[in-house]
């Protein structure tokens, strides 16, 4: 694949590369500080050409992680939730009563923490609450305002109101196993990626489905782009674009496709500030995206594993990049 | 690990066995021997099994249906999970294990290892092994369908409790599990105690592995019996040896509902008619059918095609190359309930090319 960017424009000169010393799978940046998330037990906080601080916040698995832009909040196979500070200050937000997995993690707008285990949905906010989703939750996500929670599961999402527990959650059905949620930033729009390699969506005004298929193989990762114009996804051999400025989302209307490959897409980043994507293959090539024209930049060669993480700063200056081989780095647009 | 191609995925054997025949034995045997090797466990209800190791995970046996509406494709909605959060921790043990339910049916987590491209591309599928308890097995082959197909499902069989039958109760339990599935490896255990590489590391779902098409008899441990001789006897079977057609036989059993269906043909198939007909019949089949697996010989073709399934699922490879010396036959193996057995034979002579 190296040969076929070699036209390419690069910032590869720009990468610091990071010794991770284990699995990557996935990363954060708060504020200047890249955040690898390792497989097991550890964070890596590398500050700008500082040395990687390695801060233990699990005893297992690290299995879910969350970030707002001051802290990242960890759920692991420990049964804890774990909320660590950019200082890598650490703090036990919960411990799973029967230590269960914790297989997601959720960060509302106020700040309140959201995280599952098994079936069992929870929010820390003033109060703990929890709800007993009908099967395995399979992801979570905080409407834009924060007061409500999508939870997907088997055969749909439920609409829960954390601070309402005597409300019933709202049901959106359809049929399969629904395994991560995402609400646009406009909050108009719920999708979830599925067993099957597809997503499926609900316009939450009128429960209007969205179907998005064609997938060669199961979505693992998303993202909105900046302003929410459109819906990034991985699972295919390019970058899969779903419009949603219309009042209909994409119903009706081909995705946009962006950066083919020979090889796979595993890890999208959206640019928080411009129409740009970053998108991590499964030889380990990161390409940088522009969604106006499909310029594409080379930020890192393809290596020897698959990308499995990609962060961008808040400020987009800087996109830290983690392979499930161990290989990371840092790479300074500014 | 001998096979170098497929080294980094780390091998799942599952387990599964009627309630009560033994399965937590054979699991905590497994635990217990100095092998030096770890595993993670998944277990079905957790907590309540006493098992003495550090990776055991429970599991909630979650049936996942496909958006697709076959029955079919179902997954273990959980093992995606559990799978996906140990590949976390891979290098920390050698092998998985899934413990199933004694009420549990292995196709759906069979399938999750085809079905599911991030668990099929970390993990492989080892072999089902299914520990069938020798005082109750024909018990629960009449009452419970699920033991049925656990037994039909098995690349292992480990016929468990042989102290508590005689030894014709013991060769009539055997000689019913071959009318079911003459393709397993068959152990006679008491509580269990078996070499445990007769367990793990069998390769069994390994495409290069799907050697042993020939039905299993009693041949390794049947010093001590007679030697049942699972004949088909309806001219179907075309996959006897010259050395098996002698055996001495005494008792066979058909099982009328769920039985195997063996193919063979010397003439080179055409890959163009062969695909299509297989395709079509796990279609319309593939609810009944639970295994198959084959040895191609496509015409104009050098090298062998090996497939196997589950149900609907087909998976298939070129091989090696024909040996010079080797007789290019074409086998195949179907496992399953009610199958229309005429139809399937005419449909495959109809691939010849």
């Amino acid at each position: 694949m190296t040969d076929s960017h070699s036209d390419t424009p690069s910032v590869i000169g720009r990468a610091h590369p990071v010794a991770a010393g284990a699995p990557v799978v996935a990363a954060h940046v708060l504020g200047h500080t890249a955040v690898f998330v390792l497989g097991e037990e550890a964070l890596l906080f590398v500050e700008p050409k500082g040395q990687a601080r390695r801060i233990v916040v699990h005893d297992g698995a690290i299995l879910a992680t969350a970030a707002d832009g001051s802290r990242i909040v960890s759920g692991g196979d420990d049964g804890k939730v774990v909320a660590t500070d950019a200082n890598g200050e650490t703090r036990i937000v919960a411990t799973d009563r029967k230590h269960r997995w914790i297989d997601h993690v959720a960060i509302a707008p106020d700040g309140a923490v959201a995280w599952s285990a098994g079936r069992s949905a929870f929010v820390q906010a003033q109060e703990l609450r929890e709800f007993e989703a009908p099967s395995t939750v399979g992801g979570l996500a905080f409407l834009p305002k924060g007061s409500r929670l999508a939870v997907a599961h088997y055969n749909g999402a439920s609409l829960w109101f954390p601070n309402a527990p005597q409300a019933a959650p709202e049901k959106l059905e359809w049929k399969g196993s629904h395994l991560s949620a995402t609400i646009g930033p406009d909050g108009r729009f719920l999708v979830t990626t599925m067993q099957e390699p597809m997503l499926h969506g609900w316009r939450l005004a009128d429960r209007q489905h969205l179907r998005m298929s064609g997938y060669a193989a199961r979505v693992t990762s998303l993202g909105w782009t900046a302003g929410g114009r459109f819906l990034a996804t991985s699972g295919s051999n390019q970058i899969i674009l779903w419009p949603f400025q219309g009042k209909d989302g994409p119903m009706g209307k081909q995705p946009r496709l962006l950066a083919p490959s020979e090889r796979r897409v595993e890890v999208v980043a959206c640019h928080p500030r411009h129409e740009v994507v970053a998108a991590g293959y499964d030889d380990g090539l990161v390409l940088l995206v522009r969604v106006e024209d499909g310029a594409e930049i080379l930020a890192k060669k393809p290596g020897a594993a698959p990308v499995a993480a990609l962060a961008w700063s808040a400020d987009g200056k800087a996109l830290a990049f983690g392979t499930e081989g161990g290989e990371a780095g840092v790479i300074d647009l500014a | 690990m001998s096979n170098e191609a497929s080294s980094a995925k780390v091998p799942v054997t599952v387990l599964t066995g009627y309630l009560g025949a033994g399965k937590t034995t054979l699991l905590n045997r497994i635990l217990s021997e100095p092998h030096g090797k770890k595993y993670a466990v998944i277990v079905n209800e957790f907590g309540e099994i006493g098992i003495d190791n550090d990776l055991v995970v429970g599991a909630d046996e979650e049936v996942f249906e496909m958006n697709n509406g076959c029955i079919c494709c179902t997954v273990r909605g959980d093992l995606v999970r559990i799978l996906g959060g140990l590949m976390r921790r891979k290098g920390k043990f050698d092998a998985i294990i899934v413990e199933t339910t004694g009420l549990a049916d292995p196709a759906p987590v069979a399938q999750t290892f085809f079905i599911d491209d991030n668990v099929g591309r970390k993990t492989k599928l080892d072999a089902v092994v299914t520990v069938a308890d020798a005082k109750w097995l024909n018990e629960r082959l009449k009452d419970a369908p699920e033991a049925k197909n656990q037994i039909a499902f098995a690349d292992v069989i480990l016929i468990n409790k042989t102290d508590l039958v005689s030894r014709e109760e013991l060769g009539e339990i055997e000689a019913r599990i071959r009318g079911i599935n003459p393709y397993a490896k068959v152990h006679k255990t008491e509580r269990a105690k078996i070499p445990l590489d007769e367990v793990l590391g069998r390769n069994a779902f390994d495409l290069d592995r799907i050697l042993d098409l020939e039905p299993e008899f009693l041949e390794n441990d049947g010093h001590d019996h007679d030697h049942h001789h699972h004949d088909h006897g309806h001219g179907d079977d075309h996959d006897h040896g010259p050395g098996r057609a002698h055996r001495r036989g005494l008792k066979h059993y058909h099982d009328e509902e769920m039985r195997s269906v063996s193919l063979r043909s010397d003439k080179p198939l055409d890959p163009d008619k062969f695909f299509p007909w297989v395709q079509d019949l796990v279609q319309k089949e593939g609810l009944n059918i639970l295994r198959c697996k084959g040895i191609l010989s496509f015409k104009g073709d050098d090298r062998r095609f090996v497939f196997q399934g589950v149900h609907m699922i087909l998976d298939g490879d070129h091989q090696r190359p024909w040996n010079e010396d080797e007789k290019r036959d074409s086998r195949i193996v179907f496992i399953g309930r009610n199958l229309p057995e005429e139809k399937i034979r005419q449909g495959f002579e109809g691939c010849v090319a």
